[in-house]
């Protein structure tokens, strides 16, 4: 019998194939971005409730439909907003039950007493571009990630971002419920009170 | 030593492309797993702001997306050049978030829907009027949990 070589496949068209589905992919995916700053609203309430603060305690930020920042009556460009926040959160000014132990800003009497009295007020215009809004979100929202990184560094050693990436870890060796207690605790010194005011 | 035979030379041997297939296999596999099937159409411009003090967003199916930015050039004659909502696949008013989110809402188990969250793809040029109506809607309706999606990136790049 005669020995036949088995006839090859001729593969030459296997990369048209695939670049065909390339192509196809290319087209109909994207690529999704799911990075954001986590928000929460306040709900509506029906009834006004009028809570006291004092002047002191709040930080006014308002940006007007030129996008220009005005910060505690005076312009500010967005660059000096963070330094701006950590110092007025981390004021600690209060004396005998509002002290704060914590904190290590110059304790002028003038700014707030503590961080969990420190209020942001976020005001905007209908015109304000969002880009700038965001912007300044994020400024406010690293004050409040600074002042917990400093606090968690200095109680646990570790940093508060580092704190929570580990609690989301289902591979986390350590022990979570401490953990999570750790967490709150830095929460509570430095709240985000973050308060936007509504625009008419 | 007749057993090494000298190159013939001569001739260019031709490229052999049986590798081609791998490579571009290869590229095929990178884009389906980076990438994820596109869900509705963007009928506006969304080009997102960036920020660096990000969060992931997880639970991919709990998330509805509210689409605002200026209508893409085909559709400017009949929404006009300001911004608008997108919502699903087609552009909407500030009063139909309402029976938006209840429709989400109803799509979704009932335990589940607590966790429900609003993730507003804000073009980085729409202003903030749109956004702060969209804002009062979800209050209204107490879906309070929202997220500014963004791009990772510096703030100093929002500045146009």
């Amino acid at each position: 019998m005669a020995k036949r070589a088995a006839p090859e496949v001729n593969a030459g068209s296997m990369a048209d194939i695939a670049f065909l589905l390339l192509i196809f992919f290319l087209v109909t995916t994207t690529i999704e971005t799911d990075t954001g700053l986590n928000r929460k609203l306040p709900p509506i309430n029906e009834e006004d409730v009028d809570v006291v603060i004092k002047e002191k305690n709040i930080f006014t930020v308002l940006i007007n439909d030129k996008n220009q920042l005005m910060v505690e009556e005076e312009l500010m460009e967005i660059k000096d907003l963070r330094k701006a926040a950590i110092e007025f959160l981390d004021n600690g000014g209060g004396t005998g039950e509002d002290a704060c132990s914590y904190c290590k800003g110059k304790k002028s009497p003038t700014s707030s007493d503590n961080p969990d009295k420190a209020v942001i007020s976020l005001k905007n215009e209908r015109g304000t571009t969002y880009s700038t809004y965001i912007s300044v979100q994020n400024e406010l929202v690293a004050a409040y990630n600074f002042l917990r990184n400093r606090r968690a560094q200095e109680l646990y050693g570790v940093s508060f971002a580092e704190m929570q990436k580990n609690y989301d870890d289902v591979n986390y060796k350590g022990n979570k419920e401490k953990l999570k207690e750790q967490i709150e605790k830095i929460k509570i010194e430095y709240p985000q009170k973050l308060s936007e005011v509504q625009n008419k | 030593m007749g057993k090494f035979k000298k190159k013939k030379s001569g001739d260019l041997p031709a490229i052999s492309t049986a590798s081609l297939p791998d490579i571009v296999f290869m590229l095929l596999f990178f884009f389906m797993v980076a990438t994820v099937m596109r869900e509705n159409s963007l009928k506006v411009k969304n080009v997102l702001p960036n920020a660096d003090q990000v969060e992931k967003l997880d639970k991919k199916d709990l998330i509805m997306y509210i689409y605002v930015g200026q209508p893409v050039k085909e559709l400017q004659k009949r929404y006009g050049k300001e911004s608008v909502i997108q919502l699903n696949d087609k552009i909407s008013y500030v009063s139909d978030i309402k029976s938006f989110v209840a429709a989400e809402r109803a799509s979704k188990r009932e335990e589940l829907r607590d966790y429900l969250t609003a993730a507003l793809k804000v073009d980085k040029d729409a202003n903030m009027g749109i956004v702060g109506d969209i804002k009062q809607e979800l209050r209204k309706v107490n879906a309070l949990k929202i997220n500014y999606t963004t791009r990772q990136g510096d703030i100093s790049e929002n500045r146009n």
